[in-house]
């Protein structure tokens, strides 16, 4: 229901109202149409006009990856459209499209959003609509603003940064790239692809807040970006391993073979860090760890020279145990 | 289970929220004033408290306006226990519609559970495959509370609105949960399976509409209906909600309505063209059926589609929206444009199916399982996902029927899909839930008010109508039983001289000064169309005394065919059709005045009819008769014959 008029709170100014909001967002939606359309793959997305002469935010994903790659305005004006460059870091990409004097977002004015706050989300999902007819709009709150790194293992998504998390299901097939503003219009993130829990089937609803992709965005436009330094997730060249710490896990003989150390060689940063047989290994860092073969994983993440936390399982206690590999870890002893 | 208080199911979207997602967010919604977030500044005190207050009212009016909403929505369950899903009332007298796939397994009889707690019977009275609607009849009260209609045409995106229904049927103590939402989009198309359940010009809604919501009603935040539930877009994260969900307009239900009351099993329209985008984006027609309709008024390959229906046209969804909220036999204004000029019609729809093709189709038997329409990325599920099939999970109430029950196997000749439990079409085209109804006794008062006719959801109702229908013309016209000769002559208009036409019961003439032009009655009226140019006035006029001499009854396959529009009478206008001696013969009324506005004579399918329009109807001895008879045949006009004697004699001569 809406507000009785009058009724002496702080309205906001005329003008300002949801579906003025609404009005003054969709001409600012981009629909998306290129590669795909087989096996669950849609051929569409969405998109986020951020110039007046034509560039477009959009989620980087086989969708773009043709030639002929199709943007059709608000208005129902189809056009060809560019790639003009990408951060697969970010899966986020940046389109060209021939025109003038569009309406547009400014990303140096998007809106951070706080946990709790309403929000609009705006996307060509399911490719409901088509030529002139206007972006889906759903409404919700964030949920939180969390990092989606922390999931590592559980989605599988090269993004690793904030997100904002969001109550409403927005990630839907062609959503991505769409835009989570404000009930007043304002910009505040780029819905992200859909996205399923590993673990339990279920499926997060996010979106990347506009902070995170505005350097990016920058660069693609400006043609400086450098794709080499995109090659996510950034292994190091030399990675941390089992071997240099100094440790023999058990038999990795299941799909999840529980991490109990076998036997920590002498004279390892591992025995120094006071790491012992039968310990179980539940945190590498911040991360939890499930399987032999998660560990594993992890470690090629980590720089051989950077110092670790494991924590272990020692009967009943939780021990954090902070290990150091030395520079030369060619000092294997039988 | 037992539910909560329906004011608290404000909000069931979290279904999907993941392990990071922070739940204290719902509190949030439901307490916050929809106009605006608060601004970050500092409020004073004094706008604090008047925002709270402001917020606290617009709850209590929220709260009230659910509270009586909530009074007109049915749960429905089939008598087999076969599923089941929601509806509403929309008249005192117990009139409510619900989904066609909702209604359709539970035969011609169903439970409703109000919110009263009470379980009423009800009967189907109207059935519209194609759109996914039925409607049905109430017993037992005259005072049903009843939702008030309103006009979708005026809902906007941003709009709030709400869903209240039997979601996974969990209404079992026959109050309905609610859910919150704002209108996503409007004017949406979703294609139907086959040429069924076609979702045009829908409403598209984030209030979660789940399975067991269908043919529950789409309220707008003042309470009034704008759309009835029944599908949603689901793909791969299995049959719940995804924040898109779709309702029939309130708008097209009202074409629809007349018919459905009616005991009709109404059918959509096609144009007899098809239309496409061309390379500048423009609406071309890209096929054009040569018997149809929009043919015979000009419409031709590559035609630019301007506007239809009164609405502008700019792509193909849009054209095919304007086809979905109308019903076969309407004639509706289209405009196209070749050649930089652009020209204005009248176009008159052509059925989707044929007859015996809609009746097999809205019965649901499993050889005429509509196909699917194969969509561009379907997907195979992935892991994990609940199989259709599969046993609800924990906590999760099985819905009635789900396990067939023992003895009720289909014969094995005849394969019967198993019955979805709780019935919600797919969007990717999966056929109607098809159920073998296990044969429950009716109860008596549906006995009274159910008359099963191939060709009709139920016949009671057509021929009440029919009979309505004709009663209130005879009772001004009073022609009843004048079995003898006609006698009516006036003048042409514009000077056109003087006319006499001689009507008998096998016998027409008409006498012009030019001429006259005879026309004897065979056994396929539409051989001879008497006179020349007129496209079978003689036959045409034959067949309006009979209707009037004879009565609904004798008259011979005369029935009620609900509501349309005619050109130049104020809203909708009352038809019975009469099918006689190899001619289709439609005869229109007011509703308000029982007068006969019009009627049009088929000789044949596909071609232009003979069109016969009357008007100022006044007393003539104690009848009430028409003193203008304009004749038209497609874009030509007849002739308009000004009457101001009429003779009627009792029986024949002889």
């Amino acid at each position: 229901m809406l507000l009785a008029a009058g009724a002496g709170p702080p309205v906001p100014a005329a003008g300002s109202s949801v579906a003025d909001a609404i009005a003054e967002v969709q001409p600012k939606i981009v629909k998306i149409y290129g590669a795909g359309g087989f096996r669950g793959m849609e051929a569409y997305q969405s998109g986020i006009l951020i110039s007046p002469e034509g560039h477009v935010l959009t989620a980087f994903s086989y969708v773009l990856d043709t030639d002929s790659l199709t943007a059709t305005l608000n208005d129902g004006r189809k056009f060809q459209a560019k790639l003009l460059g990408a951060d697969p870091r970010l899966e986020v990409a940046v389109l060209k499209i021939d025109s003038a004097n569009l309406p547009y977002f400014d990303l140096a004015q998007a809106a951070p959003a706080q946990d709790g706050d309403r929000v609009l989300a705006f996307s060509n999902l399911f490719g409901v609509a088509m030529g002139d007819e206007p972006a889906s709009v759903q409404r919700g709150v964030v949920s939180v603003k969390t990092t989606l790194a922390a999931r590592r293992g559980v989605f599988e998504t090269p993004y690793r940064g904030p997100v904002y998390v969001l109550d409403a299901a927005t990630n839907n097939p062609g959503a991505a790239g769409g835009a989570l503003v404000t009930r007043r219009g304002e910009l505040v993130a780029m819905l992200g692809k859909e996205l399923r829990n590993a673990l339990n089937n279920t499926w997060l609803n996010y979106a990347i807040p506009i902070e995170e992709l505005r350097q990016s965005v920058d660069l693609i436009r400006e043609g400086k970006f450098a794709p080499e330094s995109a090659r996510e997730p950034a292994k190091p060249q030399r990675a941390l391993s089992l071997q240099i710490l100094g440790i023999v896990l058990v038999p990795d003989v299941l799909e999840r073979t529980p991490p109990y150390v076998e036997q920590v060689r002498s004279g390892s940063p591992a025995q120094r860090a006071g790491i012992r047989p039968d310990d179980l290994i539940l945190l590498l860092g911040d991360r939890l760890i499930q399987s032999c073969k998660s560990l594993r994983g992890e470690l090629e993440y980590i720089d051989c020279e950077d110092p670790v936390t494991l924590t272990v399982l020692r009967g009943q206690e939780l021990l954090p145990l902070s290990v150091q590999a030395s520079l030369k870890p060619q000092q294997e002893s039988p | 289970m037992k539910i909560e208080n329906w004011k608290l199911k404000i909000e069931n979207c979290l279904l999907l929220v993941t392990l990071l997602a922070a739940l204290p967010a719902a509190a949030a919604e439901t307490v916050l004033s929809p106009s605006e977030t608060p601004s970050p500044r500092q409020a004073s005190p004094a706008e604090t408290t008047a925002t709270v207050q402001a917020v606290l009212k617009a709850e209590a009016e929220r709260v009230a306006v659910m509270d009586k909403a909530k009074d007109s929505v049915l749960a429905i369950f089939a008598p087999t226990g076969a599923g089941g899903g929601s509806g509403v009332v929309i008249s005192p007298d117990g009139f409510a519609l619900t989904n066609f796939h909702v209604a359709s397994p539970s035969g011609s009889a169903m439970k409703c559970g109000m919110a009263d707690g009470r379980i009423y019977d009800a009967v189907i009275v109207g059935l519209d495959p194609t759109g996914d609607i039925a409607l049905v009849k109430l017993f037992g009260r005259e005072d049903f509370p009843y939702a008030q209609l309103g006009d979708s045409e005026q809902v906007r995106v941003g709009d709030w609105c709400f869903a209240m229904g039997n979601p996974f049927l969990l209404a079992t103590n026959l109050q309905p949960t609610v859910t919150y939402g704002i209108v996503s989009g409007m004017h949406r198309y979703q294609y139907p399976a086959g040429t069924l359940l076609e979702y045009a010009d829908c409403i598209q809604t984030d209030a979660s509409i789940n399975p067991g919501n269908s043919g529950g009603p789409l309220f707008d935040a003042q309470g009034r209906l704008i759309g009835i539930n029944g599908r949603g877009s689901f793909e791969k994260r299995g049959r719940v909600n995804v924040g898109v969900a779709y309702a029939v307009s309130i708008n097209q239900i009202k074409n629809f309505l007349g018919a459905l009351r009616g005991g009709c099993i109404v059918d959509h329209a096609t144009l007899g063209a098809l239309a496409g985008s061309d390379q500048q984006g423009r609406v071309v027609v890209t096929e054009v059926l040569e018997q149809s309709d929009a043919y015979r008024r000009g419409l031709r390959y590559d035609d630019e589609i301007v506007s239809f229906g009164g609405r502008a046209i700019s792509t193909p969804n849009g054209f095919k929206n304007v086809l979905g909220i109308f019903p076969k036999g309407w004639r509706i204004p289209l405009s196209f444009r070749r050649e930089g000029k652009r020209y204005e019609v009248l176009v008159r729809l052509r059925g989707v199916h044929g007859r015996e093709e809609l009746l097999e189709k809205a019965e649901g038997r499993p050889q005429n399982v509509p196909m699917p329409i194969p969509k561009p990325g379907e997907e195979p599920k992935p892991p994990g996902e609940p199989r259709p099939g599969e046993k609800p999970k924990p906590g999760e109430e099985p819905p009635p029927g789900e396990e067939p029950q023992p003895g009720e196997e289909p014969p094995p000749d005849k394969p019967t899909p198993k019955p979805r439990a709780i019935p919600i079409p797919r969007p990717d085209g999966r056929p109607p839930i098809q159920v073998m109804p296990r044969e429950v006794p009716m109860p008596e008062v549906v006995k009274q008010h159910f008359e099963k006719k191939r060709g009709y959801a139920n016949y009671y109702y057509n021929k009440q109508n029919r009979d309505r229908t004709w009663k209130a013309w005879n009772s001004r016209a009073n022609l009843k039983g004048l079995e003898g000769t006609w006698t009516l002559s006036g003048k042409l208009d514009q000077g056109g001289g003087e006319f006499t036409f001689q009507l008998t019961d096998g016998e027409g003439l008409l006498k012009l000064a030019s001429g006259e032009s005879k026309w004897v009655a065979s056994d396929d009226y539409g051989s001879s169309l008497a006179p020349p140019m007129s496209g079978g006035l003689l036959p045409a006029l034959n067949l309006w005394r009979r209707l009037a001499v004879v009565g609904p009854e004798e008259f011979g396959g005369l029935s009620y065919a609900g509501t349309r529009p005619l050109a130049g009478h104020e809203g909708l206008v009352d038809v019975l059709v009469g099918l006689y001696k190899g001619v289709e013969c439609h005869f229109l009324f007011d509703p308000a005045e029982g007068h006969l506005l019009a009627m049009e004579m088929f000789p044949q399918e596909d071609v232009d009819p003979c069109e016969v329009f009357f008007s100022g109807y006044g007393d003539v001895e104690g009848r009430l008769l028409p003193a203008r008879m304009e004749v038209r045949v497609g874009d030509d006009p007849y002739g308009v014959f000004l009457l101001n004697q009429f003779k009627f004699e009792k029986a024949s001569p002889e």
